[in-house]
């Protein structure tokens, strides 16, 4: 009889298990607290300003899922992760979601089982040499000592790239950006290589940013998203529409500015009213409250002034919208509707 | 009325299996052994059940997908194409030179450091304490990373090398290259090489071994068995006339001899690093990431190595010394022929647990960059491939088997050095 019951206990304990695993979306709910995997530091994408607060583009995205969820852009838990470590802690359910500079690729999409929800940044592979190394082209690396994080597309580009060119150099695997930023300085490694906005970004930390240049070859398309466990379809489309609500809202005028009196009352453009929730149900077909995308661009303003506030032309980072412009400014975002 | 003489034939009851001190024991230990296995079964079902519903079911083939990746120290042939297999057996060959570069070094010095230790002398005694207790007692990852950033903050880059008035030049009569990415010195070159031995063929495993350097191992352990049988007839010579001849020049010169020969033979020359572009090139490159790994592992478990050996001393009486001493023998002497032949017998269990926590520890490789096997197969490979678990478990497989071999060669050496008791 006791072995029954053992046995029934183990059941009941092995299903509530898979339960719990299937609802990130209630479970974030019930916890009050959006986990969010995030860089170690990068300036500009994550990294904790001078107050301690998590802070950047990447972060930004976390804090505009965390006010549609949970109405609060405060309530995020953020759990730095490494090019390493931040694959593991997202299919084991340490974090919710990661958004962490991380490249869309097939093989993390189909075989490592995640679903990767959109692109919030379009980059490519640069490489960032000292300026008075005299180089002017990554070809004229023959030989070279290069930092790369370990565990990252770029690590596998980088292979590619030398091979195809066929030169020679000499890898430095690192853990993570401030180590390779310590030994670049130092010059135990002649080139760091990273997405092109981790170099700018890491650039604009240095003392002497004009000492050192990035290289004109982009060796590689890499599109930074969000990205949640495979297998929770509601929750990825939570964060996917939290995602297409901000570059949305910049299409379509709404800033943090104006957004307040756009909610108040439903305006004359449909698609901006379905948005606000003044229109039509969409935020119940989603599971949330109906002024959730409100609240996620209230949390810190639509894409475009996450961008020109944390990465923007005018910051230390120093990037260009380029790629990254709505399409009806000849960049790649691009929407789907709200309907 | 009848008398029992036998006493009543006990039938097995089930009850006996609690009730009966007999079979209690047994029967407590089936209950708990069977309580275990279940649970143990139920972990490896949860975890198969759980990667099943994930749609990742356990399979080994990512070992011969092409790793695509490539690792800066390798010892054989690799490049970005080879397979999973093969990188993983880079980082092993990685791991194994820097477990036997540490035993050996962690050995000599913790010998030394221990027997310092004893010194009457009050000053050299008091620093080899401090010695000890300061690493001893601070983790050995702090060691390894401190020792990192020394080499890459003070050491120049080769940079500095360049132009006519270099701002660092190289030491040892232009011969040694000491930059913060490693350092670079002469390498053994042949012009008239017997080329490599080719093992394994096609598979994953291949590796080449230079027939050069088997020719010379063959050379020089032959020189030390000639060296031997040298030895013994002067032993003998000694015990029936009580003169001992001078051998030292002949036992020298067998090792010695045969060996320059062989190396004439073969053309033998130093080539030399030369700062062409980037880096250095020619020469044995030493990584900065081996030599910070290599030192702090040393160092760490030379710590550890000398309280052994000054324990496995201290358990020595003194009245040995003291008799050694009656008979007229130096205190170096002493130490050599009776105190450490007993101190060894004491200090190889010990020392064997030594040694498996250096190879251990020197997974922690990762925090500057070697490329150990637990950064090939543990690191990269499960990063791009995904496979947590297949991976970990071949790592931990690959540990054990390591952590066993060492075991068994220190067991058999144990075995004969231990006091035979008759």
């Amino acid at each position: 009889m006791k072995k029954t019951v053992f046995f029934g206990a183990l059941t009941v304990a092995g299903l509530a298990a898979g339960v719990a695993a299937a609802g990130t979306l209630d479970d974030v709910k019930a916890r009050g607290k959006l986990n969010c995997g995030v860089t170690t530091g990068l300036v500009g994408f994550a990294a904790p300003d001078a107050n301690g607060e998590w802070d950047g583009f990447d972060a930004s995205v976390c804090r505009a899922v965390a006010a549609a969820v949970l109405g609060d852009p405060q309530a995020v838990e953020f759990v730095p992760t490494t090019g390493k470590t931040r694959f593991t802690a997202l299919a084991s359910g340490e974090i919710d979601m990661l958004a962490r500079n991380t490249t869309w690729t097939f093989s993390r999409d189909v075989d490592l089982k995640f679903e990767f929800v959109g692109v919030n940044y379009y980059d490519g592979q640069g490489f960032m040499v000292p300026k008075d190394l005299g180089v002017s082209s990554a070809k004229e690396l023959d030989g070279a000592t290069v930092c790369i994080q370990t565990g990252t597309t770029t690590e596998l580009n980088l292979a590619d790239f030398f091979r195809a060119n066929n030169i020679s150099y000499e890898p430095v695997p690192i853990e993570t950006n401030a180590e390779a930023q310590q030994q670049y300085l130092a010059g135990a490694c002649d080139v760091y290589t990273t997405d092109a906005s981790g170099l700018a970004a890491t650039r604009a930390s240095f003392e002497d940013p004009a000492g050192h240049v990035l290289l004109p070859e982009i060796i590689s398309k890499e599109p930074l998203g969000p990205l949640v466990r495979h297998g929770d379809n509601e929750w990825g489309d939570v964060v996917r529409w939290t995602l297409n609500a901000l570059i949305s809202a910049e299409e379509l005028g709404v800033t943090s500015a104006n957004i307040a009196d756009m909610a108040a009352a439903a305006g004359n453009n449909p698609e901006i009213n379905r948005m606000m929730g003044t229109e039509g149900n969409l935020g119940e077909m989603l599971g949330l409250d109906a002024d959730w995308a409100v609240k996620a661009v209230s949390a810190g303003g639509n894409y475009g002034e996450l961008f020109e506030k944390n990465i923007g032309e005018n910051t230390p980072v120093g990037l260009a919208r380029g790629l990254n412009g709505q399409w009806t400014d000849g960049g790649l975002l691009y929407s789907p509707p709200f309907r | 009325m009848t008398t029992l003489t036998d006493p009543p034939r006990e039938s097995f009851r089930l009850s006996m299996l609690i009730y009966d001190t007999r079979y209690r024991s047994i029967t407590f230990q089936i209950i708990a052994l069977i309580a275990f296995l279940t649970l143990i079964g139920w972990i490896i079902n949860n975890t198969a059940q759980n990667l099943a519903d994930l749609g990742k079911e356990p399979s080994f083939r990512f070992l011969s997908e092409p790793a695509g990746y490539d690792i800066n120290q390798r010892l054989i042939d690799y490049t970005s194409q080879s397979t999973h297999l093969r990188a993983a057996f880079v980082g092993l060959l990685n791991t194994l030179l820097v477990a036997v570069m540490g035993c050996a070094l962690a050995t000599v010095l913790g010998v030394f450091i221990g027997v310092l230790r004893l010194s009457k002398n009050w000053v050299v005694s008091r620093i080899m304490t401090v010695y000890v207790e300061m690493f001893r007692n601070v983790p050995v990852l702090l060691w390894i990373v401190l020792i990192m950033a020394i080499m890459i903050e003070t050491l120049p880059a080769p940079r500095a090398f360049k132009g006519d008035s270099p701002d660092a030049t190289m030491k040892l009569f232009d011969t040694i290259a000491l930059t913060n990415r490693g350092a670079y010195a002469p390498e053994p070159l042949f012009t008239r090489s017997l080329g490599d031995l080719h093992l394994f063929g096609q598979s994953s495993l291949n590796f080449n071994i230079s027939l050069d350097l088997l020719v010379l191992l063959v050379v020089f352990f032959g020189g030390l068995f000639v060296s031997r049988k040298i030895k013994t007839r002067a032993d003998k010579i000694q015990e029936s006339t009580g003169e001992r001849p001078t051998t030292w020049y002949l036992r020298l010169g067998v090792v010695v001899v045969p060996i320059i020969i062989v190396l004439i033979a073969l053309g033998f020359h130093l080539g030399y690093p030369e700062l062409k572009g980037f880096n250095f090139k020619g020469g044995t490159y030493m990584r900065n990431s081996l030599i910070a790994l290599w030192l702090a592992l040393s160092l760490y478990t030379a710590a550890f190595i000398a309280e052994i050996v000054r324990a496995g001393i201290l358990a020595i009486s003194h009245g040995q010394t003291e008799a050694a001493g009656a008979l007229g023998l130096r205190p170096g002497r002493i130490m050599n022929l009776v105190v450490l032949p007993q101190a060894l017998r004491i200090i190889i269990p010990p020392l064997i647990s030594q040694y498996l926590n250096l190879t251990k520890n020197s997974s922690l490789a990762i925090a500057v960059g070697y490329m150990d096997i637990t950064g090939t197969l543990g690191g990269i490979t499960l990063n791009q491939t995904g496979r947590e678990l297949e991976t970990l478990l071949l790592l931990m497989l690959i540990y054990l088997c390591i952590s066993l071999s060492i075991s068994m060669v220190m067991n058999w050496y144990n075995k004969r050095v231990a006091l035979v008791e008759r």
